[in-house]
């Protein structure tokens, strides 16, 4: 009887891995094929990563999400840091409610609110305008509350009575800070950082609404792609995508082997 | 001058007074213990010596010096932590050298003392290691050596053996005690635990709601409680109701409810009539098949109610009258034999004079 | 030491507290006034007032509002968008609820790895993994052939996939199937296997013991989950977009297409409000579904 079950089991699990894994893989394995369109296997080539690496929108915008990525990533951290050790430290109840709000509804609506919002900061006041500043902007708006989460997670399996030793043995506050909690929560804060750095260049939604007319990322040029003409250029950049997100992830494992987990 | 004086000092939090206008001093060299349950403010008072907590009236000086505003970080004073609080990102050897570190010493100096300070917990070898990769009872040293690397004036220790197990507890009580002596510095101590804190302190405050119940070397605590808490808490106790009937000099007669009359030792503030309780050891007690009937000693027939085997003594519970119960305990000491009565046994039990402690709160 | 504490407070939690105001409560806010105003001449907002005779009139409107309640094809979509993200919810259940138990009840030291397989995909990029359907559900790709080759084999006309209700509905499953698997498995961790074997001790069978026993005490994990695929998928428009043809687009399309394309702000504005105020509903009958629970519990 057990046995039967867990066979089923094994059979419904192992078609659940296939359908979460098979897709990425076709996508990879497409990339290398002979062939314009994506339904047949004819022939191994890289003449897609070749035209890819030629393709100088597709590059433009590549460059445009990494520099993004990374401010995005600096700045989120920043924030999200010192949120996740205030929402530990202290009983705060406007603070929790801004961090999270922003994961917890649909990218959508921040997205359609931030819109409105730049081009009525503009046109009043004349900065702001839609482009790579405005997708930042709004990027370092959604990343501080994943950020704050691994952070005051962090601080949550930090023993309290390692600050108050800190300052039994000499350590002002400000000391105890540097050399204790913020050593203790280090993990936490590469983790945040990886993990905003990895939401910033995949994101989407937000970005097409802020991103105005000129501004182009890699997920736009990839959406524009996907809608426009399908070709295995698609295929190859998608590849290149998922190889950088895995060494993040291999990163992110080797600084801190639970912060994979605390990111639902 | 005391090394450490606590004068009427109160803390409350919210609507619960967590430490009572205890007052209190240190002499320099002592072992003090803080002893009292959960939530008998005694952990509060520590905090309030090292500085995370602020007295909300009265005072606690160092050396004659108010320490009140002076922050954790300024104080002349460390903590070994219940957990130890080791920084976990630091070596054994950093971990010590820490609070030189934070005083701005030189570098050949700190080594030195950091070395000298890991022998005297026999660590040397461990310098280099990180706290997780160590035993409790290492890093229990760890946290020791760390706290006395620059000769603090005091040294407070919170629970530092409640995490250890029982053979490692023994082991490390033992320790603590010559390292004392060694070092010379003030040791004050905070536990539930009253074998620990009678054997280990020079002088024991039993603490409950807050107060001070009583402070005294550890042979008067257990010997000579002043008060029912204090012979309740204390080891096991059988407290009897009773009135003083008559008081002759050195000793007076006690009036024991449903039991008749004893003679005890004549307690200050004695008068005809005064109900109180008698508070009476269960190892001072006397118990066999027979008994004298000797002028000194209390003496009662009574039949074992229960029996507790508990392998190095058995406790019987002796039922003396209609509803009064006198726990009596007998060490097994015969080869071969487990214990000496079954239930509803006939016995007799008796205590000399001075045996118990009539107590009138 | 007080004033220090306090001090540190507003060090730490005023800046982060400043740029969230800044570039997210504001814009919301700013969003949910766009709803009371008239649409400019030439898209976006037009000014909140006029100056009439030196007095400020206030220049706002109902009107949109008005417009979803008096035409039902507003309503409907909302309706059908509610229905694909719950149709996407059951399916995720579903399909996560063996895997999450059998990653439960494995071995420690395989647990990790298999946890770490499921959420993987969740960390390529998005375009990608609703692109990969793309190429599966084609026109040309094996598997279209291959289920089209049964289906006509049955006698029915061949079928399209791709750009159909169908493909939106594989693609929000599969984008979402992670957040389900993790808080049901972070549930059935925590379950007592005791609890299975005195019920197996006091007579019950495997079915009887997991309807009775398994499924109740894993309803927090069921809620957490749906909450989590409901919420997103509720306000999606790149798989509709991408995926779903003409009759497949949900409430997400069409603000994106009243914000970026018709640029009537006001009207998409209250269709966002009307978004929100199905999120906030979800979210609340989960908490108050799942305060419900922990007191049974």
């Amino acid at each position: 009887m057990a046995k039967k079950q867990s066979v089923w089991l094994w059979v419904s699990a192992i078609s659940t891995y296939l359908f979460l894994y098979l897709p990425l893989v076709i996508v990879v394995v497409f990339s290398f094929n002979d062939s314009k369109l994506n339904a047949e296997w004819v022939g191994f080539t890289f003449k897609w990563y070749d035209q890819l690496f030629h393709n100088d929108k597709m590059l433009t915008a590549a460059g445009h999400s990494l520099m993004i990525a990374v401010a995005a990533s600096l700045l989120s951290t920043f924030f999200g840091t010192l949120a996740g050790v205030a929402m530990h430290k202290y009983k705060l109840r406007i603070l929790p409610f801004l961090v999270l709000t922003p994961i917890a509804i649909p990218e959508l609506l921040t997205g359609v609110s931030l819109v409105i919002f730049f081009v009525m900061v503009n046109q009043v006041l004349g900065i702001l305008e839609l482009g790579l500043f405005t997708i930042l902007l709004s990027h370092v708006a959604f990343c501080i509350g994943f950020v704050a989460i691994v952070v005051k997670a962090r601080m949550q399996g930090m023993d309290d009575s390692l600050v108050e030793a800190a300052r039994d043995l000499g350590a002002t506050p400000f000391q105890a800070f540097r050399l204790v909690t913020l050593p203790v929560i280090r993990p936490g804060i590469i983790a945040g950082a990886l993990m905003a750095f990895t939401l910033s260049i995949d994101d989407f939604v937000i970005t097409f609404f802020t991103a105005g007319a000129g501004a182009s990322t890699l997920p736009l040029e990839i959406y524009s792609m996907i809608k426009i003409a399908v070709t295995p250029e698609v295929n190859a950049v998608s590849s290149l995508l998922m190889l950088l997100t895995l060494v993040l992830i291999v990163i992110a494992s080797r600084v801190s082997p639970n912060s994979l987990r605390a990111d639902n | 001058m005391a090394l450490l004086e606590i004068r009427n000092v109160v803390k409350q939090f919210d609507d619960f007074t967590a430490v009572n206008n205890v007052s209190l001093s240190v002499e320099a060299g002592e072992f003090f213990t803080l002893l009292g349950p959960s939530g008998c403010g005694k952990t509060t008072l520590l905090r309030m010596l090292a500085g995370f907590e602020q007295p909300d009236s009265g005072q606690i000086l160092l050396d004659g010096k108010d320490m009140s505003q002076v922050p954790p970080e300024k104080r002349p004073v460390h903590t070994v932590f219940q957990n130890y609080a080791l920084f976990p990102h630091m070596t054994v050897r950093e971990n010590v050298a820490f609070p030189l570190k934070m005083a701005g010493w030189a570098k050949d100096k700190i080594d030195a003392q950091v070395d000298e300070l890991l022998e005297d917990v026999r660590l040397t070898r461990f310098g280099k290691r990180y706290p997780h990769e160590m035993s409790g009872g290492q890093r229990q040293r760890v946290a020791i050596a760390r706290a006395l690397v620059d000769r603090p004036r005091l040294l407070l220790l919170d629970e530092p053996l409640s995490a250890l197990d029982a053979k490692l507890r023994e082991e490390m009580q033992l320790e603590l005690i010559n390292l004392q002596k060694e070092v010379g510095i003030t040791f004050v101590y905070v536990t539930h635990d009253q074998g620990e804190a009678l054997a280990l302190s020079h002088r024991i405050a039993v603490m409950s709601n807050g107060q001070v119940e009583q402070l005294d070397i550890p042979e008067n605590i257990y010997g000579n409680p002043k008060n029912r808490f204090v012979a309740d808490f204390i080891g096991q106790c059988n407290v009897l109701e009773g009135t003083v009937k008559a008081v002759d000099g050195d000793t007076m007669t006690v009036d024991i409810k449903g039991c008749g009359e004893v003679k005890t030792l004549a307690v200050a503030g004695a008068a005809v009539g005064k109900p109180g309780w008698l508070a009476l050891r269960p190892e001072k007690i006397k118990l066999d098949k027979e008994l004298p009937d000797l002028p000194d000693e209390a003496y009662f027939k009574g039949r074992i109610h229960d029996c507790l085997y508990l392998g190095d003594v058995t406790i019987y519970i002796v039922e003396v009258a209609d509803g009064v119960l006198i726990e009596t305990m007998l060490p097994n000491n015969i080869p071969g034999v487990a214990k000496f009565f079954d239930d509803n046994d006939e016995v007799e039990v008796a205590w000399r004079f001075d045996a118990g402690r009539f107590l009138f709160e | 030491m007080k004033l220090q504490n306090r001090l540190g407070k507003y060090l730490l939690s005023w800046p982060p507290l400043v740029y969230l105001v800044l570039f997210f409560l504001i814009p919301t806010c700013i969003m949910f006034v766009a709803a009371f105003r008239f649409p400019g001449d030439y898209g976006g907002l037009a000014p909140m007032y006029y100056i009439e005779e030196g007095r400020v009139v206030w220049d706002l409107t109902l009107e949109n509002f008005q417009r979803i309640v008096e035409e039902p094809i507003y309503l409907e979509l909302f309706l059908k968008s509610a229905g694909y993200a719950g149709l996407t919810t059951l399916v995720c259940i579903l399909m996560a609820y063996p895997l999450a138990w059998l990653i439960a009840r494995s071995q420690k030291k395989h647990r990790d790895l298999m946890l770490l397989l499921v959420i993987l995909p969740f960390w390529s990029n998005f375009l990608i993994r609703i692109y990969a359907w793309m190429i599966i559900l084609g026109p040309q790709s094996a598997f279209t052939k291959a289920v089209n080759w049964v289906w006509t084999g049955m006698g029915f006309e061949p079928l399209q996939l791709l750009f159909t209700p169908f493909a939106v509905i594989v693609g929000m499953v599969y984008v979402h199937l992670p957040f389900m698997v993790l808080p049901l498995y972070a549930n059935l961790e925590k379950h007592d296997m005791s609890l299975l074997a005195a019920a197996q001790d006091l007579g019950a069978n495997a079915w009887q013991r997991f309807w009775k026993i398994t499924w109740p005490l894993s309803l927090p994990g069921i809620f957490a989950g749906s909450a989590l695929v409901f919420i997103p998928a509720l306000g999606m428009f790149a798989i509709p977009d991408i995926l779903g043809g003409t009759d497949s687009i949900m409430i997400g399309n069409l603000i994106k297409q009243q914000i970026l394309d018709t640029r009537d702000w006001p009207f998409g504005a209250v269709l966002s409000i009307m978004l929100t105020a199905g999120v906030l509903g979800i979210a609340a009958l989960g908490s108050l579904v799942a305060r419900g629970g922990v007191k049974r519990g």
